[in-house]
C-alpha cells in the first residue's frame, strides 16, 4: 500500500499545474509550454526514482532472506524442524538446537516491554497533559537523548552499575516478596534474564515515549475540553478522551519498542550471562539469538557451525517478521474498535 | 583526437615515472587471530624500517575467519590460535604451513574476599570447579592445596568466555588432558558446551564479571591479567611443581616439548618441563607452501625470517612469551620449503 501511495499525489500535482497554466492567460505561453514539457520529464524521472527506491527496498529484504536461506541450507537439511525444538548447543559435538535462544529473545523482550510500557506511556502522558510548559522541552529532549546512547555504553553501565544493584537489592527484594513464584527463585548472580530485560527497558523507553507523546499531542483540544466540561477529572479526561484517541498510535509505539528489543545485541550480550539454557527463574543466566551470533560467529570454523549461526539469523528475522505482522493485525483491530467506539 | 592521444601518452609516462618504481610498495593482506594482534601490528610497523616497500594489512577477525580466508586464498597469510585440523588442511588449495610466532598463557583469575593473591590450584581442582563438581570455596580439595589460606564457605561462581576464542581453546585443551571426565563430557574447542557458569564476551567481559561478582573465578590471557592487575592463581604442573604463570614459565613449557612435530601443530598445554606453566599455547601464521605470486611470496618469507630472529627480541616488551631458541631455529629452517609458483625456493634469493 505504501507503494501506490505516491501515484495519486503525483497525478494530482500534474493536475494542479495544468489548471494553473489554463487559468492564467496573461502568462507568455511559449516558455511555459517548454517548462511544462520539461516538468513532465521531471515528473517521469521523479516517479521512476521513487518507484525504484521503493522496489529496491523490497528487493533488499527478499535478497537477505534468500541469501540467509541459501547459506544455511546445509544446516536445515541436517537438523530439519527439530532445530527449533531442541535445547542442546554443543559446538564440539556439532549438535545444535535454537530453542534456548528463541526463548531468551522472546522472554527478555516481553519482560522489557512489561517495564518500559508503563514507564514510557506514563512519561508521555505527563509531558503532554500535566507537565508545566517550561519542563516539557528539556524532559522530552533528555528522554530522546537516551536513544542516542550507543548500546555498548549501556552494556558497560549494565556491568558496572546495574549488575551489582540487581544482585544486592532487586533480586533479594523480589525473592522476599514474590519468591513463591518460580520466576523469582534460585541464586542471583546479578547477570541474567532480569538484568537484560531491565537494560532493554531503558533502551526502548525513549522510542515508546517519543511516539506516544506525538500521538497524545494530536488529540484535539476540543475533545479534552469537552470531557472536562462534562465534569470529568483530569484522570477521567485522559482515560476517556486522550487514551482512546491515541490507542492505535500507542500500540504502534509499543511495537516499535518491541522490534528494537528483539534485535538488540551488544548490551544484552554483556549482561545476560550467555547460557544457552531455558530456566524458569528470571534470575538465571540466559542467551538470545542476536547474542549467540555476535558471540560465536567470528570463531566458527566448521561449515555446519557457520550454517547453524546463519540459520539462527534467519529464525530471528522470521520471528521479528511474525511479531510485526501480529502487531499490524493488533493495530488494525484496535483501530477498528476505536472507530466503532 | 591527437591531443587526446598525447594526453593519454603523457599520463602513462607520468604514471610510470611518478607512482611506479619510486614507491614500488607491495601490500600483503592477512587476517585471523585476535590474541596476537597487538604483537603483529607492532612487528608490521617495525618491519617498515627493515623493508620500506613491504606494507601489511592485518584484520583481526578471529582464528576461524583467518582459516576460512586463507583456505579461500582471499588473503596472503592467515593467523590462528588453534592449529588447523586435518580436514581443514585437506580443504585448502595446496599444502598450508604453520609458522609459530609467539606464545601466551591462560591464567585463572578470581575474586575472593580475603584471598588477595597466592591461590594455589591443582589440575583436579580446576577441572572439578569448571565441571561443577566443586561448588564451595572451602571445599576439602581447595583447602588441602591452600593450607595457609582462610577460605570462605561460599558458592563458587564460574565465569567463562561466551564468544569463540583461542583462549578457550587452550583452556579446554588443558582440561581435556588432565581430566578424563572433561574430555568425555565437554571436549576441546574455541566454543564448548560449558557445564556451569556465566559467559562474558571477550577478556574484558570475563574480567568485568569476575570483578563485579564476589566469589567468582574465570580464565583470561596472562597479558590481560597483568595489564589490569588482576590476581591470578598458580597451578601445579605435570611434574608436580607449583608454577606461577609468567613469560619464562610459558617459554619453558614450549622448550620442554621434546617431540616438536615437523609442521609445528603442537599443543603445549600440560607440558612435562619442571618449570613449565601448564596452561599455555602457541599461535601461528598460516602460509601456502607454494606461493601464487613470487614477488609477494618473497616479501612474506623475508618477513617471516625476520620475525623469527630479530622480531622475537621485542616480544617480551608486549608481555607475550617468545619462542624457545630451538623452536625458532627449527621454524626458520622450515621456511626453506616455501616456494614460488615455479617451485624455486624463495628464502635467500
Amino acid at each position: 500500500m505504501t507503494l501506490d501511495a505516491p501515484q495519486p499525489t503525483m497525478s494530482n500535482a500534474a493536475g494542479v499545474d495544468g489548471r494553473d497554466a489554463a487559468s492564467t492567460p496573461w502568462v507568455n505561453v511559449a516558455p511555459l509550454m517548454s517548462t511544462r514539457r520539461r516538468r513532465n520529464v521531471g515528473d517521469a524521472v521523479f516517479r521512476a526514482l521513487t518507484t525504484g527506491a521503493a522496489w529496491s527496498l523490497v528487493g533488499v529484504v527478499v535478497a537477505i532472506v534468500a541469501v540467509l536461506a541459501w547459506e544455511c541450507a546445509g544446516a536445515m537439511r541436517t537438523f530439519g524442524w527439530s532445530f527449533l525444538t531442541v535445547q542442546k548447543w554443543d559446538p564440539v559435538a556439532n549438535e545444535y538446537g535454537a530453542l534456548p535462544f528463541i526463548y531468551g529473545t522472546l522472554v527478555s523482550s516481553l519482560l522489557a516491554l512489561l517495564q518500559a510500557v508503563p514507564l514510557g506511556i506514563g512519561t508521555a502522558l505527563f509531558l503532554s497533559e500535566m507537565a508545566p510548559s517550561w519542563l516539557r522541552a528539556p524532559v522530552a529532549f533528555l528522554v530522546e537523548l537516551l536513544a542516542a546512547i550507543p548500546s555498548v555504553v549501556y552494556g558497560l553501565w549494565g556491568i558496572f552499575v546495574l549488575v551489582p544493584w540487581v544482585r544486592g537489592w532487586v533480586t533479594p527484594w523480589l525473592a522476599d516478596t514474590l519468591g513463591f513464584l518460580p520466576f523469582f527463585q534460585g541464586p542471583s548472580y546479578g547477570v541474567g534474564m532480569l538484568t537484560a530485560s531491565m537494560i532493554l527497558a531503558v533502551m526502548i523507553v525513549p522510542y515508546i515515549t517519543s511516539v506516544a507523546l506525538e500521538v497524545f499531542r494530536t488529540v484535539p483540544v476540543a475533545q479534552r475540553e469537552a470531557a472536562l466540561a462534562l465534569g470529568a477529572t483530569r484522570w477521567e479526561m485522559i482515560r476517556m478522551a486522550v487514551l482512546p484517541y491515541g490507542r492505535v498510535g500507542v500500540v504502534g509505539a509499543i511495537m516499535l519498542g518491541l522490534g528494537r528489543a528483539l534485535g538488540e545485541t551488544m548490551a544484552v550480550t554483556m549482561v545476560i550471562g550467555n547460557r544457552p539454557e531455558i530456566s524458569a527463574s528470571f534470575f538465571a543466566p540466559a542467551s538470545t539469538m542476536a547474542s549467540v551470533i555476535a558471540n560465536e560467529f567470528s570463531e566458527a570454523a566448521s561449515d555446519l557451525y557457520v550454517q547453524v549461526l546463519v540459520e539462527i539469523g534467519l529464525v530471528l528475522l522470521v520471528v521479528t517478521m511474525l511479531v510485526n505482522i501480529l502487531a499490524r493485525l493488533l493495530v488494525w483491530r484496535v483501530g477498528d474498535a476505536a472507530a466503532g467506539h | 583526437m591527437r591531443s587526446i592521444q598525447r594526453l593519454l601518452g603523457f599520463l602513462v609516462v607520468a604514471g610510470a615515472l611518478g607512482a611506479g618504481p619510486a614507491h614500488a610498495q607491495l601490500q600483503l593482506n592477512g587476517a585471523g587471530a585476535t590474541f596476537p594482534y597487538p604483537m603483529y601490528s607492532k612487528w608490521f610497523s617495525l618491519y617498515t624500517s627493515v623493508d620500506p616497500t613491504a606494507r601489511f594489512n592485518y584484520q583481526s577477525i578471529g582464528s576461524g575467519g583467518g582459516i576460512k580466508q586463507i583456505t579461500e586464498q582471499t588473503v596472503d597469510f592467515g593467523a590462528t590460535d588453534g592449529p588447523m585440523t586435518n580436514e581443514q588442511l585437506a580443504a585448502a588449495r595446496g599444502p598450508i604451513m604453520h609458522v609459530p610466532t609467539v606464545m601466551g598463557a591462560v591464567v585463572l583469575t578470581y575474586n575472593v574476599e580475603g584471598v588477595k593473591t597466592g591461590l594455589k590450584l591443582t589440575p583436579e581442582i580446576v577441572a572439578d570447579v569448571f565441571l561443577g563438581r566443586i561448588v564451595k570455596w572451602n571445599d576439602a580439595a581447595i583447602a588441602k592445596a591452600n593450607p595457609d589460606v582462610q577460605l570462605p564457605a561460599r558458592d563458587i561462581i564460574v565465569v567463562h568466555r561466551s564468544d569463540g576464542s583461542g583462549t578457550s581453546y587452550i583452556f579446554t585443551d588443558y582440561l581435556s588432558k588432565v581430566s578424563q571426565t572433561w574430555s568425555d563430557k565437554v571436549g576441546r574447542g574455541t566454543a564448548v558446551s560449558w557445564p556451569v557458569g556465566l559467559g562474558g564476551k571477550g577478556n574484558e567481559g570475563v574480567t568485568g564479571l569476575v570483578k563485579q561478582t564476589p566469589f567468582s573465578i574465570g580464565y583470561v590471557e596472562l597479558i590481560y591479567a597483568r595489564s589490569n592487575q588482576l590476581p591470578y592463581a598458580s597451578v601445579v604442573n605435570k611434574a608436580g611443581k607449583d608454577v606461577t604463570p609468567s613469560l619464562e614459565s610459558v617459554t619453558a613449557a614450549a622448550a620442554s616439548v621434546t617431540d616438536m612435530p615437523e609442521d609445528f601443530r603442537v599443543s603445549i598445554t600440560n607440558a612435562p618441563g619442571e618449570d613449565a606453566y601448564p596452561i599455555a599455547g602457541m599461535t601461528w601464521l598460516l602460509v601456502y607452501q607454494k606461493q601464487s605470486d613470487a614477488e609477494k611470496g618473497k616479501k612474506l618469507v623475508k618477513f617471516l625470517d625476520w620475525m623469527l630472529t630479530d622480531g622475537q627480541k621485542v616480544v617480551p616488551d608486549l608481555h607475550y612469551a617468545p619462542l624457545p631458541p630451538a623452536v625458532a631455529t627449527k621454524a626458520r629452517a622450515s621456511l626453506a620449503k616455501i616456494t614460488a609458483p615455479d617451485g624455486t625456493a624463495l628464502l635467500g634469493k
